[in-house]
């Protein structure tokens, strides 16, 4: 037995190896980022449920060698391209944004055979792309090269994996590919809904429907920062996925994006949840802003009681009717509303407290761990990500602004009976920027308690960034 | 549920060819869609809320000329018991005196004021 040799071998394929090769250094910066995360979750208690699990996927994936999320396959999945399981690449040529055609997958075996990396490869396709040079007559230089391998060239080509599906996945994958199965099936945001409908009182919605109107203006910063995507060059379905993090709603956010722009989910997910954290930061300025002392002091009237029975047919009608109208919110409305009608119907109390508790908490689990999975070094540590997390704070800021705008004209409309400061808790965020509005408030006026009432716009803004990702998904999804 | 590879060609097509006036019309008209979507939605929250009022209206002089007549000038909350307990002017209605207490003492600690200085009415369970 070579002791040095054994040594050397377990040296090399150690994780500690892996920071000092290519790129190794972006590992550690996201290690470092991912610690940054814990400590917000833990000390600071910003969101803990899912950022502590986000936080810490992305430690685990970003930890060299571990194969607990595989980049490339989902790439493969994506792009259905082959896949090399043995390196953990989609045959995707990212220089031209197409699937490799018969001659850059003949170069890609010979290149691979010759001792090429992945980014040698991808470099050369850009050169390539660029001065046009002959992939036919390099690939067959490749292949009469002394330093060519056949046996490993062609262990490459009968390796490859042609139509990745969730099976090969499952086969091929690690723990954390085989958890973010439920988010790319869509499952997990949908579940979360459910959760949520569960634990909601739409109670103060039915009895002030006018409500609804501050939760659709508190949209106004999801288009809005759709927009700007789109001005500093995102393409339309990345602009959306950033733009829906104004909907101040991690599911929703999380849901358009694994369907629109799912190699942007890393960042959107982490701005949209951390963004939701500090709103108790981001918004009482602008509430200030924008409303004077007394408005802010205004002391809302008791809304009428609302029966039992409005509660039970109120998730009936909601989810018929907001789906006739926008057929693509289909799985978020739906599991919302099935979760709100097993809490209101008073005989299904076990499911309705499964979905609350014991299923939330199981999804919350896998949600987060397999976003933060997402967070790959070479993926996350971009321009891109830096624009994604500005354009998320200032989709979050006009959100507020357009639900407090709201608030404002409807104190004009009912000669002062509506405290504009409910407006701002449109922005869904449940029920975070409820308690803002109520802590706002009774700053203004210690006598004054706007929770219920702020209830109303937050639970309309969980429908209404729904409908906006409904629109969003109809018009590059379909 | 969607099979996830997601983008149909059309909508490829108009992600990556999608202009700034494009977008600027995108973004107009989906803040229009979501008004457009909640305001219906409140018509029928309000027209719901409009029918169960008006039927709880109908039913109640029934229930009402079924019952025989509550003694006059008692009001309809006098009507439920207090709870045993129930001091001072505090009324307490389906609530436990320790949250009648968490309740009192939470109200003078947001308020800022000793709950000396408070004077409590009644506590009812809102249902």
């Amino acid at each position: 037995m070579d002791i040095l040799r054994t040594l050397s071998n377990l040296v090399e394929t150690s994780g500690f190896a892996g920071f000092f090769a290519s790129g190794g250094w972006k590992n550690l910066i996201m290690i470092a980022v991912a610690c940054v995360l814990l400590y917000l979750g833990i000390a600071k208690k910003f969101e803990p449920l899912l950022l502590v699990g986000i936080a810490f996927g992305a430690l685990l994936t970003n930890i060299p060698g571990a194969g607990l999320y595989h980049m490339g396959m989902w790439d493969a999945y994506v792009h259905e391209s082959p896949y090399d399981p043995a390196n953990d690449y989609a045959l995707y040529n990212t220089a031209q944004e197409h699937v490799y055609t018969q001659d850059e997958y003949l170069y890609y075996v010979a290149a691979r055979g010759c001792g090429h990396t992945t980014e040698q490869i991808e470099a050369y396709f850009e050169t390539q792309a660029e001065t046009g040079s002959d992939i036919a007559a390099d690939y067959e230089a490749l292949f009469n090269s002394p330093d060519m391998d056949m046996e490993a060239a062609l262990a490459i080509d009968s390796g490859l994996v042609t139509e990745l599906s969730f099976t090969d996945i499952i086969h091929l994958g690690g723990l954390l590919d085989i958890l973010y199965i439920g988010v790319k099936a869509g499952i997990y945001p949908c579940l979360i809904f459910m959760g949520v409908g569960a634990m909601t009182d739409f109670g103060p919605l039915i009895a002030r429907p006018s409500s609804l109107l501050m939760g659709a203006a508190a949209q106004l910063g999801v288009f809005l920062a759709f927009f700007g995507a789109i001005c500093l060059g995102f393409p339309g379905n990345v602009a959306a996925s950033i733009g829906i993090i104004g909907g101040a709603d991690g599911p929703t956010a999380i849901y358009l994006t694994t369907l629109l722009a799912p190699a942007f989910l890393g960042p959107i997910a982490i701005a949209a949840y951390s963004y939701m954290a500090l709103i108790p930061m981001i918004q009482p300025p602008l509430m200030k802003l924008l409303t004077t002392e007394k408005e802010r002091k205004v002391k809302m009237e008791q809304a009428r009681e609302v029966s039992k029975t409005e509660k039970i047919i109120f998730p009936i009608v909601v989810a018929g009717f907001v789906i006739l109208l926008v057929p693509s919110t289909a799985p978020l409305i739906g599991s919302l509303m099935f979760g709100n009608l097993l809490r209101e119907t008073g005989v299904t109390e076990r499911l309705s407290d499964t979905a609350q508790n014991g299923l939330m908490n199981i999804v919350t689990l896998f949600l987060g761990i397999s976003v933060g999975a997402t967070t790959v070094a070479s993926r996350f540590l971009t321009v891109q990500t830096l624009m994604i997390i500005a354009l998320g704070l200032i989709a979050f800021g006009f959100s507020t602004v357009g639900g407090l705008l709201m608030g404002k004209l409807m104190y004009v409309v009912t000669g002062g009976k509506i405290n504009p400061l409910i407006g701002s808790a449109g922005v869904s965020a449940v029920p975070m920027a409820a308690r803002v509005s109520q802590m706002e408030g009774q700053k203004a006026n210690p006598g004054n308690f706007l929770l219920m009432h702020a209830m109303g716009p937050n639970v309309a803004g969980v429908i209404g960034s729904a409908i906006a990702a409904g629109f969003l998904l109809a018009l590059f999804g379909g | 549920m969607y099979p996830i590879s997601l983008m149909s060609a059309a909508g490829q097509q108009l992600a990556d060819s999608m202009g700034v006036p494009d977008a600027a019309i995108g973004a107009v008209l989906g803040y229009g869609v979501v008004f457009f979507g909640l305001v219906l939605l409140m018509c029928v929250v309000i027209i719901m809320g409009k029918v169960m009022t008006g039927s709880r209206a109908k039913k109640a002089p029934e229930a009402e000329a079924a019952s025989p007549a509550p003694a006059a000038g008692a009001s309809p909350a006098a009507e439920l018991p207090a709870a045993p307990g129930s001091a001072g002017e505090v009324k307490l209605y389906d609530v436990p005196d320790k949250d009648a207490a968490m309740i009192m003492a939470i109200v003078a600690d947001k308020m800022g004021k000793p709950l000396n200085e408070l004077r409590f009415k009644s506590i009812k369970e809102v249902k």
